[in-house]
């Protein structure tokens, strides 16, 4: 975890005393609703349907349990009792009053916590790998280089007004889970044969309106200049990112307007220039700036594996609904004797994502006695215990369970992607948690979610893609059709190492045709995959959109035969 | 017709007159003024005879690196902020010190508010005007809003991972 020193802690302490000058300003008159609006975004605050809505920044998803222990404190004191994770790893609040809001971003700021450019047309909190450090795919812990990145573009002020919000996500392994193309620049962190460590960089992804995924611009860029390339690719965009349109304003549309050959010669003409200035010599990383931060993030105390490890099948054999928790919830980690725990905030009839006092309680007690203290959050809006030890999982369960963070559904049709939707969002055409709710009712059963398999249903209010609409296995947009609420299907989205863009079916679907649509394209799937084995998104990439168009529409179809 | 502006951190009477296209340049006396660029590349040498000094306004959308061989003996640059949330001349103005070396006056003006004024100051702007509602003093309160920063701009401060280089920071 890092750990703040005198100059970060002054940082934010300064930072909330200047938006509490503004949040005054404003409540006197002297700032107009405009003007503030802008001012406050850049702190996390939003305006909603009914209240403002305060997003919180985790940085690359890494939470510690005397932060979760004041979550609770502050849902409490400033909220109604629960928060909710989001789609990238950040935590927001529903109910929060304006003038209250300083005095809250002072609580947060004691345990290093804070809004600082949650939204706004600025860099974004950083995403990236919830398996950092324990996943055995990893060949370099991102978590030093998100942290430094964090540090360069917090507070930049030749990047504090950029036409657009702009998102970077990293990660150091095989397996990406941070949808990395997703975001404006995926960093991938990549080991070369002589073994110099470098970075990947992918530039022009992003959800919401036209979604893209990034494309590469430089496959290996050294160490030493993670930041000038940032720089670089930053200043183009402040530069020529369109101001006349904000939905034309995002850097995936310089890309597409430029062109990729003109726009990589872009950046690659800045990154050149910075290098040879002496601002390049101020943003060159030495080897001991980045081991300074990566000592920040040493590896847990593990104990020998004769230690800690354990007969799981014995005690599964003894309890069916353990069982299915560590088949399903439970995975490999790269130290014997360990497992890395996934905690669902899916369960039945609660809001994905939602998360409420007692259980940050709780969840501060078990990662303080079972996982070393930390705590991840995921981009699918679950969170992570990263170091359980084996003989531990029994207890971790059961206290888990005991406050309903054990629903064995990671993964499956039930563990669904939601942003607020309707019902809190000021920007949504439509609900879309009473829609998750719908879905989940209908596949209740674990038989029935076991035999479905691994898929991705996500779900979004509005084109902007909280839900992650695009990229999900089955992705639901929710759109405004004369005062009703439709919902556009799209097929075969991916945010991972197979990215892709989801395709659309056909018509949308009425509220009340949307959870029986789904079903049918979940029975298609049973019905014309090869094997068991054989998931969702397989099956759709061998076959096609045609069959389930087909079934998906068949009533229609039939009615216009007769 | 004198205003008031933020000078190095002070508050000073405004010496220059900027002179829009299409009058006379004439009008605006002897004194220091401001020229559009179009302007200054047409009648430059009219202007430097007429005028104790010359300024030149360069629109945001100019990109700085080309524009600046014929404005690099300027003592004063002027950038523009259509709105206040437009940063394309924050960019201009880092390039403009950092990369070009610019030393003489650096002038922020159009929809400058009290809190765009500590993002201009770190982006190298020694003179800022002010839209003309908003309070000179908070403008000047607002350069010193954050003192620390994790990166340098074109200002006084050192990136952090130098600083913390060699324990230059202790601990506090």
């Amino acid at each position: 975890m890092y750990r703040y020193d005198h100059i970060d802690r002054a940082l934010v302490a300064q930072r909330v005393e200047q938006f509490r000058d503004q949040t005054r300003r404003y409540l006197a008159g002297e700032l107009s609703e405009d003007e503030f609006r802008h001012l406050r975004l850049r702190n996390g605050l939003y305006q909603q349907r009914f209240a403002p809505m305060l997003r919180i920044s985790v940085p690359y998803g890494l939470l510690e349990s005397a932060q979760l222990r004041k979550m609770a404190h502050i849902v409490r004191k400033y909220d109604k009792g629960y928060g909710h994770f989001t789609t990238r790893q950040n935590i927001q609040l529903n109910w929060p009053k304006l003038e209250q809001v300083p005095d809250l971003l002072g609580e947060l700021a004691e345990v290093q916590l804070h809004g600082i450019q949650a939204c706004g047309n600025d860099t974004r909190n950083i995403t990236s790998d919830y398996l950092a450090g324990a996943a055995a795919d990893e060949h370099i812990d991102p978590r030093p280089y998100c942290e430094l990145m964090r540090q360069y573009v917090t507070l930049n002020p030749e990047f504090y007004w950029l036409p657009r919000k702009f998102k970077f996500g990293f990660t150091g392994a095989t397996v990406d889970r941070a949808a990395t193309r997703t975001n404006d620049v995926a960093v991938h962190l990549v080991r070369r044969a002589d073994g110099a460590i470098g970075y990947r960089f992918f530039v022009g992804g992003g959800l919401g309106r036209q979604p893209m995924l990034g494309q590469e611009m430089n496959p290996f860029v050294p160490e030493s200049d993670l930041l000038r390339y940032a720089c670089a690719i930053l200043r183009t965009f402040n530069r020529f990112g369109r101001r006349d349109n904000i939905h034309k304003a995002r850097i995936k549309i310089v890309l597409r307007e430029w062109g990729y050959a003109r726009f990589r010669a872009a950046i690659e003409e800045e990154y050149e220039k910075i290098k040879a200035s002496a601002e390049g010599e101020e943003l060159n990383l030495l080897p001991e700036d980045i081991e300074r931060v990566r000592a920040h993030f040493p590896a847990p105390a593990y104990r020998p594996a004769t230690e800690v490890s354990a007969d799981i099948g014995g005690l599964a054999a003894a309890d069916a609904r353990f069982a299915a928790w560590i088949k399903r919830n439970v995975r490999t980690h790269k130290i014997p004797g360990y497992k890395i725990v996934f905690v669902s905030l899916k369960a039945p009839d609660h809001v994905p994502g939602d998360c409420t006092a007692e259980q940050f309680e709780a969840l501060a007690e078990i990662c303080d006695a079972y996982s070393f203290g930390e705590l991840r959050s995921t981009y699918d809006q679950n969170l992570v215990l990263a170091d359980v030890a084996e003989r531990d999982l029994h207890e971790v369960w059961r206290r888990l369970d005991a406050v309903k963070l054990a629903t064995p559904n990671i993964g499956l049709v039930t563990d669904i992607v939601s942003c607020p939707g309707l019902d809190f969002c000021g920007l949504a055409n439509a609900g879309s948690i009473g829609v998750a709710q719908d879905i989940y009712r209908h596949f209740d059963t674990l038989d029935a979610q076991y035999e479905i398999g691994a898929i991705r249903i996500t779900i979004s209010g509005c084109m902007n893609g909280c839900g992650h609409h695009s990229v999900g296995h089955i992705g639901i947009l929710g759109v405004d059709k004369h005062g009703e609420e439709w919902y556009q299907v799209t097929l075969g989205g991916s945010p991972g190492n197979d990215a892709a863009i989801g395709e659309r079916i056909g018509r949308a679907l009425a509220r009340d045709e949307i959870a029986d649509g789904v079903e049918r394209l979940i029975r298609t799937y049973l019905e014309l995959r090869f094997d068991e084995d054989e998931t969702f998104i397989e099956c759709y990439r061998r076959i096609g959109m045609a069959p389930f168009k087909e079934r998906l529409y068949e009533n229609e179809a039939e009615a216009a035969a007769a | 017709m004198t205003m008031r502006i933020l000078r190095n951190s002070e508050l000073v009477e405004d010496e220059w007159t900027l002179i829009e296209d299409g009058r006379a340049d004439i009008e605006a006396g002897p004194g220091k003024v401001i020229v559009t660029l179009a302007r200054w590349r047409v009648e430059r040498e009219a202007l430097l005879r007429g005028h104790a000094a010359v300024g030149v306004l360069v629109p945001n959308t100019a990109d700085i690196e080309v524009v600046f061989a014929e404005i690099e003996d300027r003592p004063l640059i002027v950038l523009q902020f259509p709105t206040f949330t437009d940063g394309r001349a924050l960019s201009q103005a880092v390039v403009l010190r950092k990369r070009l070396g610019f030393r003489g006056e650096l002038r922020a003006v159009g929809d400058v508010i009290r809190d765009l004024v500590f993002w201009l100051g770190r982006c190298g702007f020694d003179s800022i005007v002010p839209r003309k509602d908003q309070s000179l003093e908070g403008c000047r309160e607002a350069l010193r809003e954050i003192t620390v920063a994790y990166q340098a701009a074109a200002d006084a401060h050192t990136p952090v991972w130098v600083r913390r280089r060699s324990g230059v920071v202790a601990s506090h």
